[in-house]
């Protein structure tokens, strides 16, 4: 009935005309406090169903790939910030490996594991968010208000580790700009030691609530194979079933020491996405565990002084660590020629980064994948047949973030 | 799967449409003739090669080269092996149209829509091509190179001494 709603509907009657008064149209959005973010969504709905909509974006399009034509590729890191805002260390994160990628520079291990766990807390704290706004577009918000306390312990971790919160700029081309201070270290191992208790909490509130569960099994359901025709990866694509992860499938910073499963789902519903995030939080916390345990020792950055500003103390009394202040503040580091793909498991999915160097100071051309602006043209074939309610908890369970949606 | 097997395979396949090849950072990355991309990415889908999935589509423009001026990058992927691949077509800024791959994968419709929007590349069979980010009576493609990021009558901004 789904994919026919309003066909189903037509056949009901014996003519268009006779619907005509039946049928409204609806404008969810622009602004709408239910969908989180800047979207709209045009509904034609019989009663509370859904038979048809249309989506409109870009309302808040701020041309990161033409403003990355004019920036060097340091600057570019805080565009990368702005995408999916609450998982900003993996953009960054995924951006310097892309540069380091093109640069051919080899990274130590420290750094690595070192990325590791702060991309991990990273995905922890965007599992949080959207697990818990969906619980509450369910009509419970203490879940929410619960696992903010929780976010707020990771971002105060960025902020020993970068001095900011939100939009981190976390680390450097090569490496980090310091290394994990006493503080942080003292922050992560309380953090280990309380999270699971709360996420365990969270866990018992929703899995098997049975209100929880009647208002997002069976909504917005995607199969495998239109899933993967729309280009859907991420918890998205694992909720219909198919084990498909980037830290898997093409290891990034040693992602292959790490002993993780991918969970799946199987109908690609509402739940099934919010099941997938849950399990994948047990799973990044086996992640940093296991990275923070073995956390090697060594330098915190790669050998790359065309790129890494140098201590301050260098710079003074040292020329060529003077030299290359001056060309990294000036922005004369030019990068080799060349073009590359590389790709990071953003919160959301596979986060693309295709860099087009003519050898230049800033890059030639720079494309984002962002995962959202290819699940959300699913949305309106998603939720139609459904009903108003559905559409909400849908949208939230595909965690489409407005930043990211338009780049 | 190996590039040089894939290579093979498209080339046996198709002689006359690889335009040349090259692998940068390890990366299969093909030109292909504007006329037989569609043709390629239909069998790249449908064969045992099983790229299947596409990852990505985007344009590039190159005002030095008039013969080839806008691009079209298609970036494909087998997730079973994880072979990804790069195809890309070049034209003509008045001759700037090529095949819709709507038909083909649903995701095209968006990535199309942004690469009209960006670089006024027209796509054959596009159910509904308008722009998508930007606003619909902007009236020009603000990623073509000669439209600069500031406004170019602004007076009191000089970054010439900045080697921008």
């Amino acid at each position: 009935m789904k994919d026919n709603a309003l066909s189903n509907i037509l056949n009901q009657h014996d003519s268009k005309e006779q619907i005509d008064g039946q049928l409204y149209t609806l404008n969810l959005g622009p602004t709408h406090p239910a969908t989180h973010g800047i979207f709209q969504n045009v509904l034609t709905m019989d009663g509370e169903r859904i038979l048809h909509a249309e989506q409109t974006v870009g309302y808040i399009h701020r041309a990161f790939e033409k403003i990355s034509e004019r920036r060097n590729f340091t600057q570019i890191t805080t565009l990368t910030d702005r995408m999916n805002y609450c998982s900003a260390p993996i953009n960054n994160i995924g951006w310097h490996l892309t540069v380091e990628k093109l640069l051919g520079c080899e990274i130590p291990k420290r750094v690595d594991y070192m990325r590791v766990i702060m991309m991990e807390l990273a995905r922890i704290s965007d599992h949080l968010i959207c697990n818990g706004v969906i619980a509450m577009d369910a009509g419970a918000i203490t879940g929410l208000t619960y696992l903010f306390q929780e976010r707020e312990r990771i971002y105060e971790m960025y902020e020993e580790v970068c001095g900011a919160r939100l939009t981190t700029n976390m680390g450097r081309i090569g490496g980090f700009e310091r290394d994990f201070t006493p503080k942080f270290h003292e922050l992560l191992k309380t953090f280990l030691k309380k999270f699971p208790v709360v996420w365990q909490d969270f866990c018992s509130l929703n899995e098997r609530n049975r209100i929880f569960m009647d208002r997002t099994i069976n909504a917005g359901p995607i199969s495998a194979e239109r899933a993967l025709s729309y280009g859907f990866t991420g918890p998205n694509l694992r909720a219909t079933g198919v084990d498909y992860d980037v830290r898997v499938a093409q290891p990034y910073c040693s992602y292959e020491d790490f002993d993780f499963i991918i969970p799946v789902g199987t109908s690609g519903d509402t739940y099934d996405r919010f099941m997938v995030r849950q399990q994948e939080v047990w799973e990044s916390l086996k992640i940093i565990e296991q990275a923070y345990t073995n956390l090697p020792e060594g330098p915190f950055h790669a050998d790359l002084p065309e790129f890494y500003l140098p201590e301050k103390a260098d710079v003074y009394n040292n020329m060529e660590a003077l030299i290359y202040h001056f060309k990294i503040v000036m922005a004369e580091t030019e990068v080799p020629k060349g073009e590359v793909y590389s790709c990071v498991e953003g919160g959301n999915g596979e986060l693309g980064f295709y860099l087009v160097s003519d050898g230049g100071r800033t890059p030639y051309r720079l494309h984002f994948r962002r995962p959202c602006f290819i699940y959300y043209q699913a949305y309106p074939e998603m939720i139609q047949g459904g009903l108003i309610s559905d559409a909400i908890v849908t949208l939230c369970s595909m965690n489409v973030i407005a930043g990211e949606l338009d780049a | 799967m190996t590039n040089d097997f894939v290579l093979e395979a498209i080339t046996r396949e198709f002689p006359e449409s690889v335009i040349s090849h090259d692998t940068p950072y390890d990366f299969l990355t093909l030109e292909i003739k504007k006329e037989d991309i569609k043709k390629v990415i239909h069998h790249l889908k449908d064969s045992s090669l099983q790229i299947n999935f596409l990852t990505d589509i985007c344009g590039i423009h190159y005002p030095e080269t008039p013969e080839k001026e806008i691009g079209v990058i298609y970036h494909l992927h087998n997730m079973m092996t994880n072979f990804r691949i790069r195809l890309k077509t070049f034209m003509t800024r008045e001759n700037a149209e090529v095949d819709s791959m709507t038909d083909l994968y649903a995701g095209a419709n968006w990535m199309e829509r942004e690469t009209f929007d960006f670089y006024g590349i027209k796509f054959k069979g596009h159910p509904d091509l308008r722009v998508i980010l930007n606003m619909e009576d902007l009236g020009y493609h603000p990623m073509l190179k000669e439209y600069r990021l500031e406004d170019g009558t602004r007076t009191d901004k000089d970054d010439k001494m900045f080697g921008r």
